[in-house]
């Protein structure tokens, strides 16, 4: 077993044995149920809508009324719930003095970055994993194009790992977990804000780079369902540049 | 097996530790004695490549502590200040961990786990979580995350600290077994302990090393004059005129009690048979007569208030000296 894994696994025990897992994950499903509800129950009422303007029955796209608007409102949702999921991650190191005891032993801040980074995403994919029970019960009742759910999958799972990282970064700066939270939502409201900083400047060279640098548009993208290498190149670097802030991050704390 | 060599260690304009140096050979166990903010445990932080020193080597096992750092981890045991637990484990689990990050698997790991454990009588509460072991049950579980790996070099900063008597006294048992096969530097600021487990002893102040020897050869050292505690049962007016009288007396104290005095002498002058005399010829009826020698405490508090004297010398030439370390 490398560091790694066993780093994996000691995070993946402490988030089961702790009650955090359990609350943001029920607030997480709960959410995505409610709002599968609601937008379910709109498009009922515009498809009896329809009917009686049309007399006979209605074709409605559960693509465009559905899933799109559920998946543009899971932005929100993970703004506010995955930096309560990452902020123990390093904070909660410092404050129990164990944060020592990892970089006195025998194993690169790498892996310890690493491995705190790959067992929250993979809680993260656990929930998300959860949430395809709702296309699933849909499919038994109507039809719908799925290509489009895979992609706003996609688009969740690449946006949830884009938040980790930066909820990982915030939780490496601090030793109090509020704090933690409240810098990483700090920051995934300031990347978000940025299109609209972006927009100001119209259809110009300017205006286009600033609102590539927030996930909106790339994350927009990918719940339409086209995949764009750009938009992976985005999150994918965005990733990168969050781990290697943390391991920085870590690093410099020996220097203090 | 560990090499210090001048290492100073600066925070800001503050020094921690200033030009350390110091060695420990190979079975050997070194008690770091200091008060508390002495820079005891920004030594072992050093040594343990938590962080570096400003200045100066530092080697373990031969290996540099800025340039190996991963292979200096290896040789190492480290128990830090506070025991570095987590509360969510249970004692298995937790030392499973350990010795997962240690590279240990199988066999080696299960028999290296039991071993701890036994060593530190930890077997009643292997399957409990941590969160809910008492202070002294924490503490243990700490030492036993440092012993797991069996390293040549074990750093333990206050290995008795929360401990009850009775296993205070274990402990230090477990430390002096662990001497000639493991060499050992620990941290206390309680003497006996260091006179009870230590070939060795570090004085260190306000980050400068102000003594260094075996516990016996220190107290001798620091011992100015000969110290006799002399009680009488009668105790005329005259008397302490009359003992100050002695060829070779320097100064004659009040002891405590009535009675009791505390005779100061030249060094290498054993006194007391002259001492009898003179109270035997005068009818005082004496009761009590012994020298007295200086206990590590002694020596201890006396080092470290001698060093309040030239502490104002010491500020003025770290802060004269750090403009000139800012521009480099």
């Amino acid at each position: 077993m490398t560091p790694v894994q066993a780093i994996i696994g000691k995070e993946l025990r402490i988030y089961f044995v702790s009650p955090i897992v359990y609350v943001v994950g029920a607030v997480f499903l709960l959410i995505f149920g409610l709002l599968s509800y609601l937008y379910v129950g709109f498009a009922g009422a515009q498809a009896i809508q329809l009917m009686q303007m049309q007399g006979g029955p209605a074709q409605i796209n559960l693509n465009d009324l559905v899933f799109r608007n559920l998946f543009a409102s899971m932005r929100i949702v993970l703004v506010i719930i995955l930096p309560i999921l990452t902020m123990r991650l390093f904070a909660e190191e410092r404050k129990l003095r164990t944060f020592e005891f990892l970089l006195t032993s025998p194993l690169r801040v790498t892996d310890i970055v690493v491995g705190k980074f790959v067992s929250v995403f993979v809680i993260y994919l656990g929930l998300v994993g959860l949430t395809t029970l709702v296309p699933t019960i849909l499919m038994l009742f109507s039809d719908f194009d799925w290509n489009p759910i895979w992609t706003g999958y996609l688009g969740m799972v690449l946006l949830g790992a884009l938040f980790l990282s930066v909820g990982l970064f915030a939780s490496a700066v601090t030793e109090n977990q509020i704090v933690a939270a409240f810098v990483s939502f700090g920051m995934l409201l300031t990347i978000w804000l940025i299109a609209g900083l972006g927009s100001l400047f119209g259809d110009t060279t300017a205006g286009h780079l600033i609102s590539y640098l927030s996930y909106m548009e790339h994350y927009e993208r990918l719940v339409r369902g086209l995949i764009d290498t750009s938009d992976l190149v985005y999150f994918g670097s965005g990733l990168v540049l969050m781990l290697f802030l943390t391991h920085r991050v870590v690093e410099s704390t020996r220097w203090k | 097996m560990i090499d210090v060599h001048n290492i100073t260690k600066r925070y800001g304009h503050h020094t921690a530790i200033d030009r350390v140096t110091f060695s420990v050979a190979k079975g050997e166990v070194l008690a770091f004695l200091g008060p508390n903010g002495a820079g005891k445990t920004t030594t072992m932080r050093i040594l343990t490549c938590f962080m570096p020193a400003t200045e100066g080597t530092a080697r373990v096992a031969g290996f540099d502590c800025t340039d190996h750092p991963l292979e200096v981890k290896r040789q190492i045991g480290y128990l830090p200040e506070t025991p570095p637990v987590y509360q969510e484990l249970t004692v298995t689990e937790y030392l499973t961990f350990v010795g997962q990050l240690r590279g240990m698997a199988g066999p080696t790991l299960t028999s290296a786990l039991d071993q701890s454990i036994g060593r530190l009588e930890l077997g009643a509460v292997r399957h409990r979580l941590i969160g809910n072991l008492s202070r002294g049950y924490r503490q243990r579980v700490g030492l036993a995350q440092a012993l797991l790996h069996d390293p040549p070099v074990l750093i333990l900063d206050e290995p008795t600290v929360g401990l009850d008597p009775k296993q205070i006294i274990e402990i230090r048992e477990l430390i002096k077994s662990l001497a000639g096969s493991h060499s050992v530097i620990l941290s206390t600021h309680i003497l006996p302990e260091a006179t009870a487990v230590c070939q060795r002893v570090v004085i260190i102040n306000k980050g400068r090393i102000v003594a260094e020897d075996t516990p016996e050869q220190l107290s001798a050292r620091l011992r100015q004059s000969e110290k006799i505690s002399l009680t009488l049962k009668f105790c005329p007016a005259d008397c302490e005129t009359k003992l100050r009288a002695i060829r070779g007396v320097l100064q004659v104290l009040p002891g405590q009690g009535g009675g009791t005095f505390l005779i100061e002498c030249e060094l290498g002058r054993d006194l007391r048979d002259e001492l009898a005399r003179v109270a035997v010829m005068n009818q005082w009826g004496l009761l009590e007569l012994r020298t007295v020698s200086m206990t590590l405490e002694d020596v201890f508090l006396q080092l470290t208030r001698h060093e309040d004297h030239s502490t104002e010398t010491t500020e003025t030439t770290v802060s004269m000296a750090s403009p000139e370390n800012q521009d480099r």
